[in-house]
């Protein structure tokens, strides 16, 4: 080799460029044997490096960085054990939509297919939950390989990208990296709306009388906030939201019927079931809200369903007009040819959703400690721009019910997934990216525990997040089937045993605070914001309480269980 | 129904796996699956022939175009096609028997290209249809072993 040729780069070198050149700023990692070139590497780097305490709390934290900023997370585990604990996380974020590129350590490429020590085919075990994955052999391709995956990470219907990493590759010295031009002849994006098709929605609309717009992921993905809010403003239509559209209107807004399906509003479900008109964005007719009988959701209404993903149209639900976009350029141009039709004569229809709305608020019993008080007056300290990350159970739905969300990507939630332990991670990485604004975590007893060890990160990076923990001693939400379908026979839903939250707190050197009556809610909260580090806020509930209204499985979702 | 996809796909270690696990994922049946080579070095055609309904179809289609690694997808059903498949077929022959497979071999156009004491294999190409009806002529005589390719399909050219 010539002197010219001794770049003095190494593979890890080339990749920590490329990803420089995507904007990445910060990677939620943790080391091992196969990684030592690149983490060696980053000890140059300008790239940030936060190290957690279990791998699927870095995935988790990529996640949470994700849904809080729109960017790509980027997320680092080793090779085999690490790979196989992001597994969990990967899917959540596949199942989510989430942009995320997942880079694992491989062993070198000599030894893969042997067997070798901390090896395992991760490509092939995340082939169904990742959108896209590569396997790198040659570190030339780095810039490209890197490239590509930001590309697909994040554009279409987002979703993660793996980039598995041979040591070899990363330790591959002196390299002369090939054009980051991208090869991806094969990979469609589809952005572009039919304009015919738009036109006849709005004048469907216009003739509708009792219509109701459906919105979820796909308009928080799209940044439509916006344009939602004006098309809804315009046009008084209602809108229902999914769990993933959490916030995609405010909370208080009157137009909000708030959520559909299992755990939905009686009003939104009601809705859905009556109305001539529903027009879906960004929505997967997921089993949550269709009860998983398509066939019988919505049977009294025409169905337009607008989705960035092909395939998720006539998916579920059998639909009378397709729209294959992005939402916020559908809406927008729905928004163009909204004049050119009469407005929509909703008004009795509003009357009859108002006397839903009165005969059915969601209400809780206001004289004694419950978690639906505890979040209503958490929503009320802390505001509805503070960030909110929760995990998993009964308390992701009360959360759901009665937190006062303004801005969907102030709000992080497992929906796809539904994964316990995602919490307190996710708001890691919500942190991280936003350090100048307020965090809040909505946790469980069960949940807490199954993410319990990201209090050390949480130490050690000195992030000011409120952990706001509803301990009711139990698994709840597995309570409350067992209670409801299972004759109170309850099996395995005891945490018994568990540790006394705030000395574990105290441990980490994390403030904490107990609350065990109604009048201490409120002070604890205002205490907690008031304290500049991080703050657990333990909250004894009682295991009793149910989240209500609720679907059935499998019945209709106006069969709903309401006291 | 039965459908015909000719699917155009990278050239790639792996891709046959990312079609092949799509189609268990999420439950779709293949009828048989070719893939090889085209003119293209960089790309492989699957011929893939699928059942299911047109909604199931619908969904095969989106979910193939999806992946990164498919370039295109098209539904060749009802299009004006060549399609073949080759068949190689070992028929059990006795003295008795032997002319009469021979002429059956003659009649379908096949041709004998191997034979043992007892038994010949027949080479068989032909549309699907063509291979079926050789293969319940020959039953009768004793079929004991069959290998088909599964069908491969060109669109016929304009004019
Ligand atoms: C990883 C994982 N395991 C199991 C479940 C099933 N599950 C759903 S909710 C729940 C109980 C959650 O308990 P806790 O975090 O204490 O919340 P609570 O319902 O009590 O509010 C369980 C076990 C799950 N969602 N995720
Ligand atoms: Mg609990």
């Amino acid at each position: 080799m010539s002197e010219e040729e001794k770049t003095g780069l190494i593979g890890a070198h080339i990749l920590l460029n490329a990803l420089q050149q995507e904007g990445v700023d910060v990677i939620f990692g943790y080391p091992g044997g196969v990684l030592l070139p690149l983490y060696d590497a980053l000890l140059d780097s300008p790239v940030r490096h936060v190290l957690a305490r279990h791998e699927q709390g870095v995935v988790f934290a990529a996640d949470g960085y994700s849904r809080v900023t729109g960017k790509v997370g980027v997320c680092l585990g080793t090779s085999g054990p690490g790979a196989t604990n992001l597994v969990t996380g990967i899917a959540n974020a596949f199942l989510d939509s989430i942009p995320m590129v997942v880079l694992t350590g491989q062993v070198p490429t000599s030894s893969i297919g042997s067997d070798s020590f901390q090896e395992v085919d991760i490509i092939g075990i995340t082939m169904p939950i990742t959108k896209h994955s590569y396997l790198v052999k040659d570190a030339r391709d780095l810039p490209r390989i890197v490239r590509e995956a930001f590309y697909i990470a994040r554009t279409g219907r987002p979703g993660p990208v793996l980039i598995d990493l041979p040591k070899d590759v990363l330790a591959a010295e002196n390299v002369i990296p090939f054009s980051n031009e991208m090869k991806l002849k094969g990979y469609k994006v589809f952005g572009q709306a039919n304009n015919g098709k738009i036109e006849e929605v709005v004048k469907v609309l216009s003739e509708s009388r009792k219509p109701v717009l459906y919105a979820g992921g796909g308009v928080v993905t799209a940044g439509a906030e916006d344009v939602l809010r004006q098309f809804i403003d315009k046009t008084s239509i209602p809108l229902v939201t999914t769990l993933m559209g959490t916030g995609s209107l405010p909370f208080e807004h009157p137009n909000s019927l708030g959520m559909v399906g299992m755990h939905g509003t009686v009003t939104a479900n009601y809705a859905v079931d009556d109305c001539d008109l529903l027009i879906a964005v960004g929505v997967r007719f997921d089993d949550r809200v269709t009860s998983g009988i398509g066939h019988r959701f919505a049977t009294k209404a025409k169905v337009i369903h607008i989705d960035i993903d092909p395939v998720e149209i006539r998916k579920v639900v059998k639909t009378d007009i397709q729209i294959v976009g992005d939402a916020r350029q559908v809406i927008t141009e729905m928004l163009e040819v909204l004049p050119a039709f009469p407005v929509p004569q909703v008004t009795e229809w509003w009357n009859q959703l108002h006397d839903w709305k009165a005969n059915h608020t969601l209400e809780y019993d206001k004289d004694r400690l419950t978690p639906q008080m505890v979040i209503q007056c958490l929503g009320e300290v802390a505001g509805g721009e503070t960030i909110v990350t929760t995990d998993v159970g009964q308390h992701q739905m009360w959360a759901a019910q009665y937190y006062p969300a303004v801005n969907p990507r102030n709000y992080a939630t497992s929906c796809g997934l539904g994964v316990m332990g995602y919490g307190l991670p996710s708001a890691i990485g919500a942190q991280i990216a936003r350090p100048n604004e307020k965090v809040v975590v909505i946790t469980g007893d069960g949940s807490f525990q199954m993410s319990i060890q990201e209090l050390g990160t949480i130490a050690q990076n000195q992030l000011p997040i409120k952990i706001v923990l509803l301990n009711n001693g139990v698994l709840g939400m597995v309570r409350q089937m067992q209670k409801m379908f299972y004759a109170e026979r309850y099996s395995q839903i005891s945490l018994q045993g568990s540790p006394d939250f705030v000395k574990v707190a105290e441990a980490y050197g994390i403030h904490g605070i107990h609350v065990n009556s109604l009048e201490q809610v409120r002070g604890a909260f205002e205490e907690a914001f008031s304290h500049p580090g991080p703050v657990l806020v333990e909250i004894a509930i009682s295991e009793n309480e149910n989240v209500l209204p609720m679907v059935p499985p499998g019945k209709l979702i106006t069969e709903m269980i309401v006291r | 129904m039965l459908h015909t996809l000719a699917v155009l796909v990278e050239n790639n270690p792996g891709v046959l796996i990312r079609v092949a696990g799509l189609f268990t994922r999420r439950g779709y049946n293949i009828d048989s699956l070719t893939v090889c080579q085209t003119e293209d070095p960089e790309l492989s055609r699957m011929t893939i022939v699928v059942n299911g309904d047109d909604q199931i179809i619908e969904q095969v289609r989106n979910q193939l175009s999806k992946l990164v690694v498919v370039h295109s997808v098209s539904d060749y059903t009802g299009e004006c096609v060549v399609d073949r498949e080759l068949a190689l077929i070992r028929v059990q022959v006795s003295s008795e028997t032997r002319s009469a497979v021979l002429q059956t071999v003659d009649i379908f156009r096949g041709r004998v290209v191997d034979m043992g004491r007892t038994n010949l294999t027949v080479e068989l190409t032909g549309d699907i249809p063509k291979i079926d009806a050789f293969v319940h002529a020959i039953q009768p005589y004793g079929l004991m072993e069959l290998v088909r390719t599964g069908k491969v399909a060109i669109l016929r050219s304009e004019a």
